[in-house]
């Protein structure tokens, strides 16, 4: 593969790193926590897509929000479930109790999906363009790096241009004072997290046409997208992005002039590399505790 | 003994009408020495552990003359060297890893009527060199022991048949874009792609290549009959030329008749050849049976040792695959070789016959 087809490959497949990592970002943001399976937070989106669009033959317009929906309240549960009791406590499990969740959530979908893949088609992935020789991409493909651009854009904005987002910052520095201040701080931790799963919804729905519904579909893109998470810098949506598309570059090169079998050798070394010079990401900012 | 629920569900249930059919054919006409032949069922669950806990109970509990194997090649591998301890013949009707029958025990009581790994990446060799005219093919492999274990496979083949391949490349199962290992096989001049993966990860392979504009001929292990590969991978499936061991389609011999009259007369969602599928699990399980109840005769007995010796002893059986002359020997486990096997494609939904071996 030429030059330009490997960038083009590159760059839609780091996107959907990039989308799916953005649900970290977010958490982070406001809590300092992760859920750390937000891999299956995207199976969950993608199998409720598939039930939904494909197998009941919804709308889009009816579709699309259930989806969004089921996440959302998915998102709540886990914050009041898995996060919320041990944070509560000043304890760190939180981060086993993500993984957990995870877990059990792989396993119900393997209950209700069966193990059996399913493709989830779309009109937006039917016919490639060609746009070089040899690098075909179907619509989707370009949607996708559009929709996350715009949705860190839209993070970026909602938390440096709007009292909301401004408050939602504050409750990260200091919880308690945030709360004298009147800012509702479990209200908006647990936002974070609807919203978080909500973008694993998003990433599932135009992932999932790319690739086929199963039940564990979203545990290695999930480990990719923590990786794309921590090299962007946990606190930055730019970041976070960027970060993604740079992974998938990184793959794709890797692939294309060395060969598969070191594909996952390089790119994860790239991940330790890049932490090493920069130890809080390709934007993120040291944390700094003021007391 | 195979998987009877979850994924490999249908593959367990083609395994036993297979078995149920040549039982029952069997026994109507008296059974095997007078006495009648009868299928004791456990679900493995495509789990080593719970195989070899189900092979324990048949045989120390239920007594089973004979064991039979199921799809999964990681659980065959587990109860392998079981049965050779305790010394129970063991009839492997799917599981294709090379290592099960060739397992290097002193005393081997593991029998196979299925493709297996080597033989099948023999044929690929074969079938693609005469067919395509392929002379520099690339691999395409899922990175897994499967994938490894053909990669063996096929080099062997290859350097045995003096083709030097484009060249090796791996993708992993849940992989969304194989775009980037299949443009290395292009720009190494691959005239031909040897693909092997389960039916997910294939249907990426045909996707990307869709994606890339580029339809070499693909020639492949049996992983796309195993699922919906139509649905999965779109119209191009049928590209994909893959190896199987049987099909009803076509003009089929005395013994095919019989067994689909059987079957269709016993399953009522039998209406004709494209719904026995996985017709794989159907023929090898149906011909394990006629030669298990062959080798019984042999032995006199039901005493396992008899038994596994009297395997060796068969001299002839009418089977469906094929007529089997004198199957096994003291260094020959694998009744079928790469010449029994058929050559196969998706047409909709339906696995149909591409073109004998």
């Amino acid at each position: 593969m030429s030059f330009l087809p490997a960038v083009i490959t590159g760059l839609a497949l780091g996107s959907m790193y990039g989308l799916l990592a953005l649900g970290f970002h977010v958490t982070y943001a406001v809590s300092g926590t992760v859920n750390f399976s937000q891999g299956s937070s995207m199976t969950l989106g993608a199998v409720a897509g598939y039930f939904f669009l494909v197998l009941w033959g919804w709308p889009a317009a009816a579709g699309i929000p259930a989806v969004l929906l089921v996440c959302a309240v998915y998102g709540l549960l886990i914050e009041r479930l898995a996060v919320r009791p041990f944070v509560q406590r000043g304890s760190d499990n939180w981060l086993m109790a993500t993984v957990a969740v995870g877990i059990i959530v792989d396993n119900v979908m393997m209950f209700v999906f069966g193990k059996e893949p399913r493709s989830f088609p779309s009109v937006l992935a039917a016919k490639p363009i060609q746009i070089v020789e040899g690098a075909g991409v179907y619509p989707l493909q370009l949607l996708i790096p559009v929709v996350g651009l715009l949705l860190a854009l839209a993070l970026h904005l909602l938390s440096r241009r709007t009292r909301h987002g401004v408050a939602m910052l504050a409750v990260v520095q200091n919880p308690n004072a945030a709360r004298l201040m009147g800012i509702n701080v479990s209200g908006a931790i647990a936002a974070s997290y609807a919203v978080s799963a909500m973008l694993a919804g998003v990433a599932a729905l135009l992932i999932a046409p790319l690739f086929n519904v199963s039940s564990e579909m979203g545990t290695l893109f999930g480990i990719k997208a923590f990786a794309a998470a921590i090299i962007g810098g946990l606190g930055s949506a730019w970041g976070v992005m960027l970060a993604g598309l740079c992974l998938g570059l990184i793959e794709v090169f890797a692939t294309n002039y060395l060969g598969s079998v070191y594909t996952q050798i390089i790119t994860f070394a790239s991940v330790i590399a890049i932490l090493v010079v920069l130890p809080h990401g390709l934007l993120g900012r040291a944390g700094v505790k003021k007391v | 003994m195979t998987a009877l629920s979850g994924q490999s569900a249908r593959a367990g249930e083609a395994l036993t009408r297979g078995a149920t059919i040549a039982i029952e054919e069997i026994n109507a006409k008296g059974g095997v020495l007078g006495r009648p032949l009868e299928l004791v069922r456990r679900d493995d669950e495509s789990n080593p552990a719970k195989g070899l806990i189900a092979a324990r109970e048949l045989i120390q509990r239920e007594k089973v003359a004979v064991l039979v194997g199921g799809l999964d090649t990681p659980v065959e591998l587990a109860i392998v060297p079981f049965v050779n301890n305790v010394k129970v013949p063991f009839v492997v009707p799917w599981a294709a890893g090379t290592n099960i029958t060739r397992n290097g025990a002193p005393s081997n009581y593991v029998f196979r009527v299925s493709a297996m790994d080597d033989e099948v990446d023999k044929a690929i060799v074969q079938f693609s060199r005469k067919t395509y005219n392929a002379k520099k093919p690339g691999l395409i492999l899922v990175n897994n022991p499967w994938g490894e274990s053909n990669e063996h496979g096929l080099k062997a083949a290859l350097k045995a048949a003096g083709i030097e391949p484009a060249g090796v490349e791996k993708f992993e199962g849940n992989d969304v874009d194989v775009v980037s290992q299949l443009s290395r096989l292009k720009q190494a001049g691959a005239d031909t792609l040897y693909l092997v993966g389960n039916v997910g990860p294939s249907s990426q392979v045909v996707k990307s290549l869709d994606r890339m504009g580029w339809a070499p001929p693909i020639v492949s292990h049996w992983g796309p009959a195993g699922g919906r590969f139509t649905e999965l991978a779109g119209p191009s499936a049928e590209n994909v030329i893959f190896v199987q061991t049987y099909s009803f389609f076509g003009n089929l011999s005395p013994v095919g008749k019989r067994v689909m009259s059987a079957l269709q007369a016993k399953y009522s969602d039998i209406k004709g050849p494209a719904d026995v599928t996985p017709a794989v699990g159907v023929a090898n399980a149906y011909d394990s049976i006629l030669v298990i109840a062959r080798a019984i005769e042999k032995a006199g007995g039901t005493e396992p040792t008899a038994v596994r010796d009297g395997f060796y002893a068969i001299d002839r059986v009418d089977g469906l695959i094929k007529t089997y002359e004198k199957p096994f020997a003291q260094d020959k486990h694998d009744a079928l070789t790469a010449g029994d096997y058929i050559w196969a494609r998706f047409e909709d939904n339906h696995i149909m016959p591409f073109a004998r071996n």
